[in-house]
């Protein structure tokens, strides 16, 4: 059991959009049918969306030893059909409107249980895996692209990154964070995560930013915080939200990617004007979420910073050879420790009885310095990945897909955050494959730019020389 | 240009979309290149194409290719 439901029982635990809301004495007793219903621990696939029967669902699940696996409801069908096979889930807990879209999975039409907008559909494997008795929770780390490798989150892990975050934004009962996340993204798993932990009340709504609903539902219940990825605070910073009139927000918390400096001093001078707090952070999947934060009081001092470890973690440096790095301004990798560094990855159905294979050490793959104080600074990535709208996009794994789907050799994908460069020699499929992998990530095609070029860069062993390709996006 | 022909290709440029979806009936979401990201760009063409700046209740509330017009009109005076 990960969250004390019943000792919050009097207090609202969800508020939705058409206005239900939902105590967490109901969280705790629906929880228990739902689980009931399962009889007993299992895996189940949660295909996640800000409403009420997804929230209910992941915490009847987490709370009652069943592991669950999120996903977006709104995912690729044929990559979810993937999945389905490799795990093989016992049930499946969907949004009621879209069952006929798991029809091919169980019986949608008399699911196992119902509540709000949500089923659980009992798939009828003959077969399931064996789960590892620490194993809580899976999350994709690049769902976008179908791979099926997932990060495994003891309950040890949920519970620990959840205390440490209530401990470092000082969360209480009166707080009412407002969704701006998926939930099946593990910044926004985390803002659920914490403050089911301390009783307080999330506003759940489907509406972004970008929308007049989303302000309103806002105003109206009176939400205190939210969250943003880099390209949240772009659009912020394009509604010209200086201007807009929130009294009841009280801070703002920033993570998925590296924020221009120029933003993040926008918006922590913004906050200190009006008395608010605007609060960077930083984290990974890998280490159930959270691993640092730039507390408040120095968002315009260290600007640019992710800051130091929260509490109960440890951040330092390794350099080539494995070695510490002890002096101030030196570039080195990221390393971190902390009971929140996840079990290890799963990457087929055996996998989910493995344990612990990381021992609370995670090199994180971020290049990094610390200044004389002891602020960390991201400067740079040791893997092949973007993060496109805070989403993690791993560049081999986009290559690979677009080889295999159009049957080509000749493609090598590259860029900077919110922004990738696929490169090509065929320009009669140029277009198609932009919109395949639109289509296939679920991101919106700007993000994805193509260049037809007489040949892919490569060296004499035939790697591709990625740094032959910076000279047509630098 | 008519004002009506700009306005489409702001939503031509904005979203990166074809000439032919860009009617009546178009609305926020109802396509993968409408959504918070293509927002912004559809935003910015409209500010260029007819050289304004948009006040932040209007950018929130430009939900469909009609709701647009509309806006651009009562408060922006765009005549269509």
């Amino acid at each position: 059991m990960i969250w004390n439901l019943e000792h919050y029982k009097d207090n609202i635990a969800l508020i939705c959009e058409t206005g239900i809301t939902v105590s967490y004495e109901e969280l705790n007793k629906i929880g228990k049918q739902i689980a009931d219903t399962c009889g007993g621990r299992c895996l189940v696939f949660v295909m996640c969306q800000n409403t009420l029967g997804s929230v209910l669902g992941y915490t009847a699940f987490t709370n009652n030893d069943i592991v669950s696996v999120l996903l977006s409801a709104h995912m690729d069908r044929q990559l979810l059909d993937n999945l389905v096979e490799t795990y093989k889930p016992a049930y499946i807990w969907a949004p009621e409107e879209k069952k006929a879209d798991y029809a091919a999975f169980g019986n949608t039409e008399c699911p196992a249980y119902m509540v709000y907008d949500y089923v659980l559909i009992k798939t009828g494997f003959a077969v399931s895996y064996p789960l590892h008795d620490d194993l809580c929770l899976m999350l994709t780390t690049s769902g976008s692209t179908g791979s099926p490798k997932f990060v495994r989150q003891s309950y040890t892990n949920v519970e620990h990154n959840a205390r440490s975050i209530v401990q470092y934004l000082e969360l209480n009962a009166t707080e009412r964070p407002i969704t701006t996340l998926p939930m099946n993204y593990t910044y926004g798993l985390s803002i659920i995560n914490s403050h089911l932990m301390v009783g307080a009340t999330i506003l759940l709504t489907q509406k972004g930013i970008m929308q007049k609903e989303f302000w309103q539902f806002f105003k109206e219940h009176n939400a205190t915080s939210f969250g943003g990825v880099p390209y949240t605070y772009e659009m912020l910073d394009r509604l010209r939200f200086y201007r807009m009139n929130l009294p009841s927000l009280r801070y703002m918390t920033q993570a998925g990617g590296k924020l221009t400096s120029e933003l993040h001093k926008k918006f922590a001078e913004y906050a200190n004007l009006v008395g608010k707090k605007f609060i960077v952070m930083y984290g990974q999947c890998e280490a159930t979420a959270r691993m640092g934060y730039l507390p408040a009081e120095k968002s315009l001092d260290k600007c640019g910073s992710v800051g130091i470890a929260i509490p109960g973690g440890k951040f330092h440096l390794i350099d080539m050879n494995g070695e510490e790095i002890t002096s101030p301004n030196t570039v080195g990798e990221l390393v971190y420790e902390g009971k929140n560094v996840t079990m290890g990855y799963a990457e087929k159905g055996d996998d989910l009885l493995l344990g612990d294979e990381r021992k609370g050490v995670l090199e994180t793959g971020d290049m990094a310095q610390v200044d004389s104080e002891g602020f960390y600074y991201i400067v740079g990535r040791k893997k092949r990945f973007l993060k496109i709208y805070g989403n993690r996009v791993n560049l081999d794994e986009i290559d690979c897909m677009i080889k295999n789907y159009f049957h080509i050799t000749d493609v090598v994908s590259a860029g900077v955050d919110d922004q990738m460069y696929i490169f090509l020699t065929d320009e009669e499929i140029a277009s198609d494959v932009r919109q395949y992998v639109a289509e296939k990530t679920r991101i919106n095609p700007v993000a994805f730019k193509m260049f037809v070029i007489d040949e892919i860069p490569k060296n004499e062993s035939g790697k591709v020389l990625f740094s032959a390709l910076t000279q047509y996006y630098e | 240009m008519s004002n009506l022909e700009k306005y489409v290709n702001a939503f031509v440029e904005g979203l990166g979309v074809d000439k032919d979806i860009v009617k009546p009936g178009l609305e926020y979401q109802a396509i993968a290149e409408w959504d918070s990201v293509g927002h912004m760009g559809l935003i910015s063409s409209i500010e260029e194409t007819f050289d304004i700046m948009m006040e932040t209740d209007d950018i929130i509330d430009l939900s469909s290719f009609e709701k647009g017009k509309e806006i651009l009109a009562t408060k922006y005076d765009i005549a269509f």
